[in-house]
């Protein structure tokens, strides 16, 4: 008989990489059937494409490239598949998802060392690049009309973000402006029937999302909640100095990618913070970039390039942040 | 027009206060430095190795510099030629030194040392050897999981898949003694590299007695005291039933491989042996005593036991400060770990696989394989 | 709400498979290896030679300095050996062996089974006589009992606590111990509390072991000063500095000892042992051991001599089963695996549990993926991950800075890690080379 030996602990908890992505792909299925019912067959050939090429990339750099043992059923491929997905108009042509999938894992995980290695967030380097290299396929946002647009030609139209910036350009009175009803009213944000990127959409099914995880223990609440929190606050201040000018706080958390950002993106494990002291300076700061970007930046939308740099910043947190020690 | 002029002459201007404040401070916070340790510097490897002992090859410069004479100051991946150009640069008169190797002292591969149970923790030979004796019933043997590996910045040392042991290659090794360092059971040990690379080691580190060790392993020194004996030169002592061959007085002859009743003695890169009276007509080079090393060399008994020391007290090494320090969870550590855990990466059937099915010649085999070979390139 | 400690802490699934079986005695086996150093500290000298005859609770090693312990004979008969044997790691240690010659015991030791209740004994005497007797540390620190019963100068004990958390998964010995001598463990209490001359002693039972709370809180209820403090079931609740604060609320700092809270820490094994060697004269030469495994097929908790081979308890137990994988002498999160079924069982030996191949099998290291579950979980506030990375590359400065010197080793972080990253296998080797790094400062 050949015993075994080790270290102790000699039990573990069964808790998996894998249980943790697919329990993140599981959290995104609500806002997933939303994004079907309002933007028709284009949400789903777009996330088809953006996951079977995410999928491909890894696997070929991993086996032809690194010469590993390819380990692209752990789900981290395919949840940066989905979210690249989510995070682009769901009539955007498979040629430029394809290229958007390959800078996500070929640049943003594989040339920093695969899963776990990466500094930025792979999905959101993947969008990053597909918005500057293509800005107009990137903000030609479909409108939400079900299964009776085409993939192709939908009917495009502004985001509400990109209609308050125009709105906030010409110099209206933003009190006015949203009385005028040219927005869609705040029970269509909550549920998703307004123009966007395929994922982002639907605030309320991310909020599901967002409990799921929570009560699987995924995440914890630190990230999100402070960047709700700080973006209230932060918007609040300013919309309570000129609201002719500046947008209400509830404006700015339904709209664009705040809710897919907060609960999705920025608690992507390897790019967040490990302390809860440090998630909440890290979704403090995602908070405030996005607010200055979207009011003062040239963007009409700014999360992910938040998520982004606070991603840069997310070691010096570490190297900081100590978690409370025992006494 | 005027803008530019304007322009012009505001930046010439801040490039001039610039200048004059940065001329100040050089002036004010100047550092004075021997020059010759930037000449030292460019002299050596630059492979900041720490085989020296220095903290990189800027530490053993300055040490160079600073102290008077050049001794115990050597670096072992230069080696003798560097040393006589560091020596040359200081003015000052260098002690040659024998090339030397890394040598694994251990031949427990899976057929000489049969496996009695199975290891599950980390792939670390430190965290094993904390643990308990080892896969096999000897305490004093390889453990395999590669630390040595791992530690030779020159890629000169690999597992050998056949016998699950470390083996040095000839070529790559420049004897720094990370590997020494590394190994937690102390079975590495630096030789002198020996004429074509020609050596005579015991291939065993086991000192309980005799009994106990061949029980454990088929190749394990008895301490029998046979090739003491047989030794002309006086090369060899058996101390806590361990032979231990001095390779400042072994001259090659071999007749201590001869005698040795469980093959435990090594000979490597000789050729080939054939009957007793073949070989001395054919070769009578080998049968003679070959000098192996300068007479003046018989200083470096001292070294020896320095270098055990060392190897005691592995904590004491200066080994941490050559390190580079790691930024917190930065992509490069992550990635190095990576590497480092992969070529072992224990999967399920890797552990599940029965042992006694790893049909593995001896590294003796091997050795020969490799003499012959290398005499048909001659 | 239940009291627990405050950060950390993970929940292994409990498997009491023995928390229902009564203590029974195992036969005195025809031969016992009883090692020198089953204590922290330094190995016991022989006081018997080759040849001599023993009575059992006989002293056959002398303490050998100020932290180490006596070690008694635990059967009756002639002295074989005093020689290397193999211990549990595979490695050789000194012991002496006895082969068994009837069960003749010392004659000052009390074998009835009357409760004695009056403490007549000093203060001194008690530490003397705990001293004497070779008691240490039952829960598997085995710490010299008398030494943490003689604080250092100036520091002044408030409370004594008493350690019947019982946190390792399987372990079932303690908790049998309170529900079938509890009388016998208060009086060790008092004993206790007379030695370290406190008013005031809490036992820290975990709310898993509800008919031990019951009958200790009934038991304790005539003694004034003894309070039963029932505990949230979370791992590693029985850590010294955990049990503290979740019993008092207070926080040992970093690299001090309880007594610098005022509080000194004792598990109820060793009050139990305690007792018998004040009251009854009996040294530690038996202990109370949980076999358990979920193939084992009678899992149990067996009264045995220090000695007894481990082999022996398990053939008690129902013999090996066919799918075993490991054999752990401890529990599943802190013990220690074992090469060698025939060594001795020990002072500190609370369990053998067999794991199957199936359970004990490590899965594959993956690369970290920064998840931060190891940093929650870790009841000392450390960033496991960090300093598992740290001792890869030998950082000891770094280490140092990072507090690796007050990791419990607990096991929590594997535990945790979605990875399966052998964290703690790496802080433990860190560990031992930045403490020998700072006594090596220090000299």
């Amino acid at each position: 008989m050949n015993l075994l030996i080790s270290p102790s602990p000699h039990v573990h908890s069964g808790d998996t990489i894998e249980k943790n992505m697919y329990g993140v792909l599981i959290a995104l299925i609500p806002a997933f059937i939303c994004s079907v019912l309002f933007f028709g067959m284009g949400a789903v050939i777009v996330t088809l494409t953006s996951v079977a090429a995410c999928v491909f990339f890894e696997y070929i750099i991993q086996k032809l490239l690194l010469k590993q043992q390819p380990s692209v059923f752990d789900g981290s491929a395919i949840l940066t598949g989905v979210l690249l997905a989510f995070n682009v108009p769901s009539n955007l042509p498979v040629w430029i998802i394809i290229i958007g999938a390959l800078v996500a894992i070929g640049i943003g995980k594989m040339s920093f060392g695969g899963l776990g290695c990466n500094i930025f967030n792979p999905a959101l380097v993947g969008r990053v690049f597909l918005l500057i290299s293509f800005p107009v396929q990137m903000t030609t946002w479909p409108l939400p009309q079900g299964f009776a647009g085409s993939y192709t030609d939908a009917l495009t139209g502004a985001t509400p973000l990109g209609m308050l910036k125009e709105a906030v350009k010409s110099g209206q009175s933003l009190t006015e402006w949203m009385a005028a009803g040219t927005l869609p009213d705040y029970k269509n944000m909550l549920l998703g029937n307004m123009g966007g990127s395929l994922g982002e959409v639907a605030a309320l099914a991310l909020l599901a999302g967002f409990l799921f995880m929570l009560f699987r223990k995924i995440i914890t609440w630190h990230i999100p909640v402070t960047i709700f929190a700080t973006i209230i606050l932060f918007s609040g201040i300013l919309h309570l100095c000129n609201p002719d000018h500046f947008a209400n706080p509830l404006f700015h958390l339904l709209s664009g990618g705040m809710m897919l950002g907060a609960i999705f993106m920025a608690t992507d494990y390897v790019t967040s913070p490990m302390t809860p002291k440090g998630m909440i300076i890290f979704g403090a700061g995602i908070g405030i970039l996005t607010v200055v970007i979207r009011i003062f930046g040239a963007y009409p939308e700014g999360m992910s390039f938040a998520i982004l740099i606070m991603n840069a910043f997310t070691p010096l947190i570490n190297r900081y942040c100590k978690p409370a020690r025992f006494a | 027009m005027s803008t530019i002029v304007i322009t012009i002459i505001s930046l010439c201007a801040i490039g001039i206060i610039s200048a004059v404040i940065l001329y100040f401070v050089a002036q004010k916070f100047k550092v004075e430095e021997d020059p010759r340790i930037d000449i030292v510097e460019g002299l050596l490897p630059g492979a900041n190795c720490g085989g020296c002992g220095y903290p990189g090859c800027r530490g053993l410069a300055e040490a160079a510099v600073k102290a008077d004479s050049l001794e115990g100051i050597f670096c072992p991946v230069g080696g003798a030629e560097t040393m006589s150009k560091v020596a040359g640069a200081l003015g000052r008169e260098v002690k040659t030194e024998a090339p030397k190797i890394a040598v694994v002292k251990c031949n427990g591969s899976c057929t000489n040392r049969p496996r009695t149970n199975c290891y599950d923790g980390a792939r670390s030979c430190a965290v094993e050897h904390s643990l308990y004796i080892g896969e096999t019933g000897c305490s004093y043997g390889c453990l395999g999981c590669g630390d040595c590996v791992a530690a030779c910045p020159f890629d000169a040392i690999h597992m050998s898949p056949d016998t699950q042991l470390p083996v040095v290659e000839d070529d790559k090794c420049v004897a720094c003694g990370a590997c020494v360092k590394a190994c937690p059971r102390n079975i590495i040990e630096l030789r002198y590299k020996g004429p074509k690379n020609r050596r005579v080691f015991v291939s065993c580190v086991n000192k309980d007695k005799g009994g106990i060790a061949r029980k454990a392993c088929k190749v394990a020194c008895i301490g029998c005291g046979k090739c003491a004996k047989e030794c002309p030169f006086g090369a060899i002592t058996v101390e806590n039933n361990l032979a231990y061959i001095d390779f400042t007085k072994c001259r090659l002859c071999r007749k201590c491989v001869a005698v040795c009743p469980t093959g435990a003695i090594h000979e490597v890169n000789f050729p080939p042996r054939k009957t007793e009276t073949d070989a001395v007509k054919a070769n009578p080079a080998a049968q003679s005593p070959q000098p192996t090393a300068p007479a003046e060399n018989t200083g470096t008994l001292s070294d020896q036991t320095a270098f055990t020391a060392t190897r005691e007290k592995p904590e004491t090494s200066p080994a941490s400060a050559t390190q580079p320090e790691i930024t917190q969870s930065d992509a490069i550590p992550e990635a190095i770990g990576t590497i480092r855990e992969n070529p072992t990466l224990q999967t399920r059937e890797a552990v599940e696989k029965p042992m006694a099915q790893n049909e593995i010649p001896a590294t003796r085999k091997m050795q020969e394989a490799r003499n012959e070979e290398s005499e048909k390139q001659k | 709400m239940l009291k627990t400690f405050r950060i950390g802490g993970v929940h292994p699934p409990e498997n009491k498979l023995s928390a229902s079986e009564k203590i029974q005695t195992l036969p005195v086996p025809e031969q016992v290896t009883i090692p020198l150093s089953q204590h922290i500290g330094a190995p016991a000298t022989p006081v018997v030679q080759k040849g001599d005859t023993v009575k059992a609770g006989q002293l056959i090693a002398q303490a050998n300095g100020f932290v180490s312990a006596n070690i008694h004979s635990s059967v009756s008969g002639t002295v074989v050996a005093i020689d290397n044997i193999t211990d549990a790691a595979g490695l050789p240690k000194p012991a002496i062996t006895i082969r068994t010659e009837g069960d003749e015991w010392m004659p000052e030791i009390d074998r009835s089974g009357k409760v004695e209740h009056n403490i007549t004994l000093s203060k001194e005497e008690i530490v003397k006589a705990i001293a004497a007797a070779g008691i240490v540390g039952m829960g598997g620190a085995t710490f010299p009992t008398q030494v943490k019963l003689t604080p250092p100068p100036g520091n002044k004990a408030e409370f004594l606590i008493i350690n019947g958390v019982e946190c390792e998964p399987y372990l079932t010995a303690d908790h049998r111990v309170m529900l079938e001598k509890a009388e016998e463990i208060i009086i060790g209490v008092q004993i206790l509390m007379k030695a370290i001359d406190v008013k005031q002693a809490i036992i820290g039972i975990e709310n898993n072991k509800q008919d031990a709370i019951a009958h200790l809180q009934q038991t304790a209820s005539k003694v004034l000063g003894i309070e039963i403090c029932p505990l949230k079931v979370k791992y590693p609740q029985g850590g010294e500095k955990q049990l503290i604060q979740a019993t008092t609320g207070r926080a040992v700092p970093s690299g001090a000892l309880p007594i610098a809270v005022g509080a000194v820490v004792q598990n109820i094994g060793t009050a139990l042992a305690v007792y018998e060697a004040v009251m009854k004269h009996k040294p530690l030469m038996e202990r109370i051991v949980t076999v358990t495994g979920k193939s084992v097929k009678h899992p149990g908790n067996y009264l045995c001599r220090i000695g007894t081979p481990v082999s022996k308890l398990i053939e008690a137990a129902g013999g090996i089963p066919e799918d075993t994988g490991k054999i752990i002498g401890g529990g599943p999160m802190m013990g220690r695996t074992m090469v060698n079924v025939d060594s001795p069982i020990m002072k500190g030996t609370s369990g053998i549990l067999l794991l199957s191949r199936k359970e004990a099998l490590r899965e594959p290291v993956r690369n970290c993926i920064r998840c931060g579950k190891c940093v929650s979980a870790c009841p000392m506030g450390l960033e496991p991950y960090l300093l598992a990375k740290l001792s890869m590359f030998n950082l000891l400065e770094r280490m140092e800075e990072e507090k690796i010197m007050d990791c419990i080793e607990c096991g929590s972080c594997s535990f945790t890690c979605p990875s399966a990253r052998p964290l703690l296998d790496y802080i433990r080797i860190g560990k031992s080379r930045t403490g020998a790094m700072l006594r090596n400062r220090k000299k």
